[in-house]
């Protein structure tokens, strides 16, 4: 019967071992990667590396390639050519990494509770046929508490405000111990004052030496709170500080049209709003 | 009133069909609450008519005996769900589509081959309806050994389902087999319409799958109070089902259909009246 082979197959491979971490190896290296769909190329020669608690946003136009970018990191989609390790090693034996979808990529209806939805983060590690242990609760409890999140545990997930819909993502991230988390446009379509809660959820995640990787099409935005930034159409047009790479001259580059430069007082920049319709 | 309840038990006919009815609608509303919520209705019941052809192939090999039927049955529902997930992979035509073509042809092979015997008519209703009054011990035991490998596997990658049909990015980022995963609950969904086909036929199986997993949808908020619910009011139509159907003269498998469909119309206009106050 075949289906008792596929069981044990499933099985093995949920109790492996995972890939132990290199000392001394960047939490995240890509190395010239390149992404080809049938419709073109949707990214080429992408390399950088991240340590451990950096903080990087990819900006870049709708259509430079973000998604693409993050979603190869976490091994959702193969790359054309190149290579990404992960402590040193392939990506795949790591479930480290951790992916806080899109709002509009995720059935509000499905019938999980808050707690459902964190614990999925510890399913990985826990081996078939067990239920959640002791350390699995804690570890969902702590990352609900860090999030502000104890109160909405039994909840439908529809029933979440979206900033706390947004921190269940990250909680969920921080149960499965994720040390380096990805998260696609987390800032889009969130209105101003949740956009604020969300990058105090970015600076306590940095507190908790967690690494993130967030992905955004809005340049202002991006400028005023990131230090390091990656500035992406297709190509990587730069990589580092946000003063030296997200220049006038880098930037008319990266969305086709001249946009202001402006120094304000605490020396960030603030950029002309020409892509005024942004996706919300 | 205990006369009434009593009276078609005296049958053992009766007997053999509540207990396969219950047994069937306990596999399918479970495995159905995932046909539900991965939007797969369309796939199940194309599913089912795609069995026909096996039907038929095992009543000419067969000669009508119905484990013989089982078992082609099956090769065929595991050899077209196999066949529709390979074509919308390794070719640019959506599921649907893929869906589409696989069950028509089936279907029509399945007429194709019945239409060569003489009591063509009488047969394929036989088979399009289902005959859950005319089941034997033998498949009973069959519907309780594949019903049970079934729910077997449901609960034993229980999170693993979860995970993957919640959100299959997390499923592949926490580097689960998600491939494999995919598979066996595309087989496990062809073994549960093979099953229910003992009791619905190959026409009414969808309505097994998702009837009481819509159902139990409507007012739960847990993935396992939603396989609760739906294995209650499956089994619990499939019992009142056969009582009609004893009582009123009508066909066994529509009786059960139609109870499961009033039990959805009931509760749905229920939360409509609730919601509007």
């Amino acid at each position: 019967m075949t289906m008792f082979g596929e069981l044990q197959k499933i099985s093995q491979h949920l109790s492996k071992n995972r890939q132990p971490h290199h000392s001394g190896a960047p939490i995240l290296r890509v190395q010239d990667i390149s992404v080809s769909y049938e419709t073109g190329v949707a990214i080429s020669n992408i390399g950088f590396e991240l340590d451990v608690g950096d903080r990087l946003a990819i900006v870049g136009p709708n259509g430079a390639g973000k998604s693409t970018l993050l979603k190869v990191i976490a091994g959702i989609i193969n790359s054309t050519s190149g290579n990404i390790q992960i402590f040193g090693h392939d990506p795949g034996g790591h479930i480290c990494i951790a992916y806080v979808p899109q709002r509009n990529q995720v059935d509000w209806e499905f019938p999980v509770t808050v707690a459902d939805v964190v614990m999925m983060g510890r399913v990985g590690q826990m081996g078939l046929f067990r239920n959640a242990k002791e350390r699995d609760w804690k570890l969902v409890h702590q990352a609900l508490e860090i999030m502000g999140l104890e109160s909405y545990i039994k909840r439908q997930i529809s029933q979440l405000s979206v900033g706390q819909q947004q921190r269940m993502f990250i909680a969920r991230a921080l149960a499965q111990e994720a040390e380096l988390i990805l998260m696609d446009e987390p800032l889009t379509g969130l209105d101003a004052s949740l956009q604020e809660e969300a990058f105090r959820i970015l600076d306590s995640l940095q507190s908790l030496d967690v690494t993130v990787l967030v992905s955004h099409h809005d340049v202002k935005a991006v400028a005023k709170r990131f230090d390091h930034v990656l500035l992406l159409n297709k190509e990587m047009l730069g990589i580092g500080r946000v003063d030296q790479v997200l220049t006038s001259e880098n930037l008319s580059i990266a969305y086709g049209v001249d946009l202001d430069v402006v120094t304000t007082d605490d020396d960030t920049l603030a950029l002309g709003d020409m892509y005024g319709d942004d996706k919300a | 009133m205990i006369e009434f309840i009593l009276e078609p038990l005296q049958y053992a006919f009766m007997v053999r069909g509540i207990i396969a009815a219950v047994l069937v609608g306990i596999v399918c509303a479970v495995v159905g609450t995932y046909v539900v919520l991965r939007g797969m209705a369309f796939f199940g019941d194309a599913l089912a008519h795609s069995i026909l052809p096996g039907v038929a192939i095992g009543y000419l090999v067969g000669g009508g005996a119905r484990p013989v039927l089982f078992w082609w049955a099956l090769i065929a529902a595991i050899f077209s769900s196999l066949g529709i997930g390979a074509i919308s992979r390794s070719t640019k035509i959506k599921e649907d589509t893929a869906i589409g073509v696989i069950f028509a042809g089936m279907f029509a092979l399945g007429v194709a081959l019945i239409s060569t015997v003489r009591s063509y008519s009488i047969d394929l209703a036989h088979f399009l309806f289902g005959d859950v009054l005319g089941i034997q011990n033998s498949d009973l035991l069959l519907v309780l050994i594949f019903g049970g490998l079934v729910l077997f596997t449901i609960f034993a990658f229980y999170k693993e389902f979860m995970v993957l049909s919640f959100d299959p990015i997390l499923a592949i980022t926490l580097r689960l087999p998600v491939r494999t995963l995919e598979v066996v609950l595309l087989i496990l969904i062809a073994v549960s319409i093979v099953v229910a086909l003992q009791t619905v036929g190959v026409a009414l199986t969808v309505a097994m799958l998702v009837t009481p997993a819509a159902t139990a949808y409507l007012i739960t908020k847990r993935l396992q109070s939603m396989m609760i619910i739906g294995v209650t009011v499956a089994s619990v139509s499939g019992i009142i089902g056969l009582y009609l159907s004893y009582y009123l003269n009508i066909a066994s498998g529509a009786a059960i259909v139609l109870t499961c469909t009033a039990t959805f119309g009931l509760i749905w206009g229920v939360q409509s009246v609730r919601g509007k106050f």
